[in-house]
């Protein structure tokens, strides 16, 4: 039932190509406004698995401390057994109806006869294409690398994460990769837009081209042909760089890059390299939009079950991306009062969590950003 | 000032990496029969390459020849002929390669869409070359944010994403198809598991992306389960390849007790990015396994900016040749040989351009040379 609506989901999209450059306005939203009643947003919430719970109890507190005009209409979605099916449905009626959501990771099972991601069936369905994640440098998490500042643009919704896979034999199984022009030149157009209104100066496309000549190919040479039609003039240079080498180049000298765009897969693989070099999973806030949805999560899509429930996880990734959700609804002072606050807790080192080398706990950090309001 | 600690230090490092760069000798998959010609020394067949590759392949032979290493090289070119309308290696090429079982090669240039199947493919194809281990060492006297790399990786060489079956659907629609066949994985894993055993690694973990690629990677999945009970005293686990990225990059330390096998695309990735790590491709060896021959090479491109100046770096296909000596099972020779050029590297005073010193290759080489008497 869900992969048929995926399958529903993504033929629309097909045929809305060319509807699909409005979403390039994020972060705001032009055309329709997230649902609000007496001043108040309502807002989707699925904390998910693993560490969710904790980390999204976190952005209910802050939220509530500084009284943030949102209503949360919450779905305890679970991914460990296929049971949570009919919630997950309806969270995503949810979604539909509010059209923001803020979203912590769900587990997928591993072994072949277990459902199939739900989170890539949410971004598929949703048609939240785009993901965005912003890797920067922050004072006082300790990492290896210094001055990093550069933002992956990932496609969501086809590439390697098809999920149409078969056995033509015993023993012989072929999963297939699917790249369409009309998503590689959304993507494209969303980097280079996204390039202009955060004043960045170049994006980068990686791709694996020279093998995959074909599918790799008609990414680059879409990717090439928006820069050349359309932002030409706009003063963003761009270049291309192969996966391999990106990811080299990323741990060796990651200074280099400031807007970079790729597949699907490449954006799973480069994203964690990059939260690796700013100080891990747990500091990198990320979003996921479309032309109608906008869901945030955290920029580096990780379960965590080894802490979970241990209350040891930095949520500031799930903070700063509630941040994020409310300059897209417009209350940007308040995102940026919560913003400031976690960023000072974590140059301070007033509540450091495990991953920053402390014994701080989930809801000490919490405290703490509440406290620096 | 050389202080008996910095000699300790250096011993330690030299033994660990003896342990690194040597590849299994005898083993289930990778065949050298040994055999001397008449001259009393082993034939091996020395592909020397484009660009810079003639230069690094002169200084390997002379290393060699001062170490009075018992091999005889059979130079041959590779450069495709045309065959039947289709482009080919010369016979002479193959034959070589088939009757010596080892081979050395220097980097190719790969025509970008040129319309003819890579070199490196037609080789990999023709001899089976079903394994790439690629292991990565700090090296010393070569600064890096990273001081504490130690880790192998073996990637599947054959399939995968790489398997070259593509097709565009309709315009703007194009399949790319990943091919995970049983018996491959199996191959693979069978090495990694004995590659692990004759190299004092206790433990072997396959970076998958089950969670998504269900059936593909399962089945690489299962195929490596099935081998790790052959391997009782072998620790084998499995990882998430974005939680492996992740971990790698900010602390590769835990990695370098273990051997780690994945399919195709994620080697190819991972390996690159290890690479980086301590400091590029020009101080990274490479070897590929197969049924029917052993091509040992340097993965670093072919330079053409600096070929034929005498300036390139000979480290990278020197260290290939070391792990292709251990093959062969010439381990004294390699220890020497390894010993002078690390130690060339650590002094830090006739260091090529790319390591931040001024020495030619030539130099280079004579300073190994001379830390050879």
């Amino acid at each position: 039932m869900l992969s048929r609506a995926i399958v529903s989901a993504s033929r629309t999209a097909l045929q809305q190509r060319t509807a699909t450059t409005l979403a390039a306005g994020f972060p705001k939203v032009a055309s329709r406004l997230p649902t609000k009643y007496g001043g108040v947003y309502t807002v989707t919430l699925i904390p998910g698995d693993g560490i969710g719970t904790e980390i999204t109890d976190s952005v209910k507190e802050i939220f509530e401390h500084v009284n943030a005009p949102i209503e949360w209409e919450q779905y305890n979605v679970s991914g460990e057994t296929a049971m949570g099916e009919s919630l997950l449905v309806e969270a995503m009626e949810s979604l539909k109806r509010n059209k923001v959501g803020l979203k912590g990771i769900l587990f997928t099972p591993m072994d072949q006869q277990s459902h199939p991601s739900w989170n890539v069936a949410m971004r598929k369905q949703l048609d939240i294409y785009a993901s965005v994640v912003v890797f920067k440098t922050i004072p006082g998490v300790p990492a290896r690398h210094k001055d990093v500042d550069f933002a992956i643009i990932r496609e969501n919704t086809e590439g390697e994460y098809s999920g149409l896979e078969h056995q033509s034999f015993p023993g012989v199984v072929e999963s297939l990769k699917v790249s369409t022009r009309a998503k590689a030149e959304r993507i494209a157009r969303f980097a280079f837009d996204f390039a202009l209104k955060n004043n960045r100066k170049k994006v980068t496309c990686v791709h694996k081209a020279n093998i995959m000549k074909l599918g790799d190919g008609l990414f680059l040479n879409t990717f090439r042909n928006v820069a050349e039609t359309y932002y030409k003039h706009s003063g963003i240079a761009y270049n291309d760089m192969i996966v391999d080498n990106t990811s080299m180049q990323l741990v060796a000298r990651p200074q280099q890059f400031d807007v970079m765009v790729m597949p699907n897969l490449y954006g799973a693989i480069v994203s964690n390299i990059g939260a690796a070099l700013v100080g891990g999973p747990g500091v990198v806030p990320g979003c996921n939009v479309g032309r109608e949805y906008a869901l945030f999560e955290p920029g580096c899509r990780h379960v965590a079950k080894d802490l979970m429930g241990t209350n040891r996880a930095n949520p500031a990734a799930m903070i700063l991306s509630g941040t994020m959700l409310l300059r897209h609804l417009g209350l940007d002072s308040m995102a940026n009062t919560i913003a400031n606050s976690t960023f000072n807790v974590l140059q301070s080192g007033v509540a450091k969590t495990s991953d920053m080398g402390g014994s701080a706990t989930t809801s000490d950090f919490t405290n703490a950003v509440i406290k620096n309001l | 000032m050389f202080s008996s600690r910095t000699l300790t230090t250096a011993l330690r490092a030299r033994s660990a990496l003896a342990r690194t760069y040597a590849t299994s000798s005898s083993g289930p998959t990778a065949p050298f029969q040994g055999r001397k010609s008449s001259s009393g020394k082993y034939v091996v067949t020395l592909i020397p390459g484009d660009g810079i590759g003639p230069e690094i392949s002169e200084a390997v032979k002379q290393i060699y020849n001062a170490a009075k290493v018992p091999i005889e090289w059979e130079e041959v070119s590779v450069d495709p002929i045309m065959k039947d309308g289709k482009t080919a290696i010369p016979d002479k090429a193959i034959q070589s390669v088939k009757a010596n079982t080892v081979a050395l090669k220097g980097p190719l240039a790969t025509p970008i869409g040129k319309g003819h199947v890579s070199l490196n493919l037609t080789l990999r194809r023709t001899f089976n070359l079903f394994a790439n281990v690629r292991p990565c060492v700090s090296i010393q006297g070569y600064r890096t944010l990273y001081d504490d790399v130690n880790t192998v990786l073996i990637r599947e060489n054959t399939e995968g994403e790489y398997s070259g079956i593509e097709h565009e659907i309709v315009d703007g629609v194009v399949q790319s198809i990943k091919l995970i066949t049983y018996p491959a994985s199996e191959r693979v894993a069978r090495y990694a598991f004995h590659y692990a055993q004759s190299n004092g690694r206790s433990h072997v973990t396959a970076v998958h992306k089950a969670n998504i690629m269900k059936m593909s990677d399962g089945m690489f999945l299962s195929a490596c389960r099935q081998v790790a009970k052959e391997y009782p005293d072998i620790k084998y686990d499995e990882d998430l390849l974005d939680r492996v990225c992740l971990q790698i990059v900010q602390n590769p330390k835990p990695y370098s007790d273990r051997v780690m096998v994945m399919p195709n695309l994620y080697g190819d990735i991972l390996s690159d990015m290890c690479a980086g790590l301590i400091g590029g491709l020009g101080l990274t060896p490479s070897g590929n396994i197969g049924r029917d021959a052993s091509i040992f090479e340097a993965v670093h491109g072919s330079a053409p900016d600096i070929a034929g100046k005498g300036l390139a770096n000979p480290t990278a296909l020197l260290l290939s040749s070391l792990m292709m000596l251990r093959h062969m099972e010439l381990f004294q020779y390699a220890d020497k040989i390894e010993k002078a050029a690390l130690g060339t590297i650590a002094e830090g005073k006739t260091i090529t351009g790319d390591l931040g010193g001024k020495a030619s290759t030539k130099q280079y080489t004579e300073a190994i040379i001379a830390k050879l008497k």
